[in-house]
């Protein structure tokens, strides 16, 4: 053994996890610390979830995240998708697949901040010359749909990229039409990748603040916001108890897409 | 894969069709997202461009006077002769950027080869373990530092004991809590590619290093850093740019001392309803990015998200 055993690795890397947990834990610890001001111990309690369920801002600010979430990551799946096949499946100019391209890593490349600040202005001149675009859901749903399409047409491209062309072939020399192999050869090959794209897309949207904070109006806060919004009036126990419920979501979120991706992933190694 | 048989027609993935037939299929299924991408990213950012040469008008409406004078206050010319505040703040930006990424980089690498070293089925739990603070909302992350720094928990006692803050203050709002606040912000984003490439590492290299009697350093500088050069980057520029326009850090953990550029963004399009200002100095935090990505660019590098 010319190896001497690596210990301070170990210790390193435990130290960095520790450290990228210990927030989390400090905030889980004061969801049940039955204190309204300060942050010395001052028993067990289970007060602060309880007001929770009570609150009706809170309610409607897990709704607003959800439904925002929802509706632009299935927009944003569908889009990114057909542009993933529409640059990857078909013959491109190579100035053409540039300019493509450009715009489809601007997102990626592009401080989130400065991509608000340009929302900011489009909405305003939409807004100058339609009536419509007010602040709103509609605006946010907008402004995330635009910054996940090129995460989930990255996602998928890179699953297109390592594909078995030769299926593809087979089904045309067999008299599919083109639609009949997309529906049925190209989509289902594609389907780890594109779920992996959408819960990319889904997390992207629920962790976002900046986007919402520049597109949200007085009706449309999500959770996020509302969290920014109380820090700032000072710390409530109740805030406690509602980042402990993200996270403990969160966790179940990451364990349930590992499984549902290893199952994907599982089945495909299967087939081949 | 393609054979050009005649001057228009071709095989294209097993199908005999023509060069236009091609071209109308690929628009049907590029053109929504394209029109989405053109109508709400690439035509905004260029409105954001023109905006930085107009001017604001007494009640924050825009006045299409062109004017460089939003670069010039950028650059500290004002009323009041010149003062570099807001060069202070770009320079600030562009250093925090560049400090968390180093920082990252230099955490993430234990990180990255003890997941690596781990039996097969375990590597899956630690880099769950990874993947959730990666997962959970940025903004009670955020916030959760400001509990951990708080005056009745250890480490504000630890630094009043110290003599680094007055008995009874928390550790924020400082530097070193924006640093604390970005570097376990995007730490994940650095380990995870960093992990991708570590995984692949050629480990005969470093045996070969080994024989030939190489020292510890050079083992790592040119048999391990090389072949991991390209999750590296990835994470850097993971880091790098979205540390470059933060907002809700500093606006946390860093007070209005410790202003960053993209709080001053955020209060030209908010409180001071200043857009021209606020547009060029977006422009003037792309091109800082710009240059700071080329900076860590290698050639020939995708950008691929995990």
């Amino acid at each position: 053994m010319r190896q001497r055993k690596p210990f301070l690795i170990p210790f390193f890397a435990i130290g960095t996890l520790m450290f990228l947990y210990m927030p989390l834990l400090a905030v889980a610890s004061f969801s049940v610390n039955n204190s309204r001001f300060g942050l010395t111990w001052q028993g067990f309690t289970w007060k602060w979830y309880l007001e929770l369920f009570r609150n009706e801002q809170i309610l409607e600010a897990v709704g607003n995240t959800l439904l925002l979430s929802g509706v632009s990551t299935v927009i944003a799946t569908v889009l990114g998708t057909a542009l993933a096949i529409g640059l990857s499946r078909f013959p491109w100019g190579r100035k053409t697949a540039a300019f493509f391209e450009f715009n489809l890593y601007m997102p990626v490349i592009t401080p989130e901040i400065v991509f608000a600040g340009a929302l900011v202005i489009a909405f305003a001149s939409l807004r100058y010359i339609s009536s419509a675009f007010e602040p709103g859901m509609l605006n946010m749903i907008i402004g995330h749909v635009t910054f996940q399409v090129a995460f989930v047409a990255l996602v998928v491209r890179s699953r297109l990229a390592a594909f078995n062309n030769e299926i593809e072939e087979a089904s045309r020399d067999l008299y599919a039409d083109n639609w009949y192999t997309l529906r049925k050869v190209i989509l289902p090959m594609l389907t780890p990748g594109i779920v992996s794209g959408a819960m990319l897309a889904f997390t992207l949207s629920l962790d976002d603040f900046i986007i919402s904070f520049f597109t949200a109006g007085p009706t449309s806060v999500t959770l996020p916001l509302y969290i920014f919004a109380e820090v700032h009036r000072g710390i409530t126990p109740k805030i406690h108890a509602l980042s402990t419920v993200g996270l403990l979501l969160t966790i179940i979120l990451v364990v349930a897409s590992e499984k549902i991706s290893n199952n994907l992933n599982g089945k495909e190694n299967e087939d081949a | 894969m393609t054979n050009e048989s005649h001057s228009n027609t071709r095989i294209w993935f097993g199908e005999l069709t023509t060069r236009n037939s091609l071209r109308r299929r690929g628009l049907l299924h590029i053109s929504p997202g394209l029109f989405w991408i053109l109508m709400f990213l690439t035509i905004p950012a260029l409105a954001l461009i023109a905006l930085s040469f107009a001017t604001r008008g007494g009640y924050g409406e825009i006045e299409w006077v062109f004017t460089f004078e939003n670069y010039t206050r950028l650059a500290g010319y004002g009323m009041f002769g010149w003062s570099p505040d807001y060069l202070v703040i770009l320079a600030r930006s562009l250093w925090v950027a560049f400090v968390t990424t180093t920082i990252c980089i230099g955490l993430a690498f234990p990180l990255a080869f003890f997941i690596a070293k781990k039996p097969k089925h375990t590597r899956y739990i630690w880099l769950t373990l990874v993947i959730i603070p990666f997962w959970t909302n940025l903004v009670i992350r955020t916030y959760a530092w400001q509990l951990v720094l708080s005056p009745d928990l250890p480490i504000a006692k630890f630094a009043a004991a110290l003599g680094f803050i007055p008995a009874g203050s928390p550790l924020y709002p400082s530097s070193f809590a924006v640093y604390l606040g970005m570097i376990s912000a995007f730490l994940p984003f650095v380990v995870l590619p960093l992990y991708s490439s570590v995984e692949k590492l050629d480990w005969s290299l470093v045996e070969a290093a080994y024989d030939l009697y190489s020292n510890k350093r050079r083992i790592f500088m040119q048999a391990i850093l090389p072949q991991t050069l390209p999750g590296l980057s990835v994470g850097a520029i993971l880091t790098f740019v979205p540390a470059m326009g933060m907002f809700l850090i500093p606006d946390f953990l860093g007070g209005a001392k410790y202003m960053l550029v993209g709080n001053l963004i955020q209060q030209q399009f908010g409180k001071s309803r200043d857009w021209p200002f606020g547009a060029a100095v977006s422009l003037a935090l792309m091109a800082l990015t710009l240059i700071g990505l080329f900076l860590f660019r290698r050639k020939g590098d995708k950008i691929e998200v995990v």
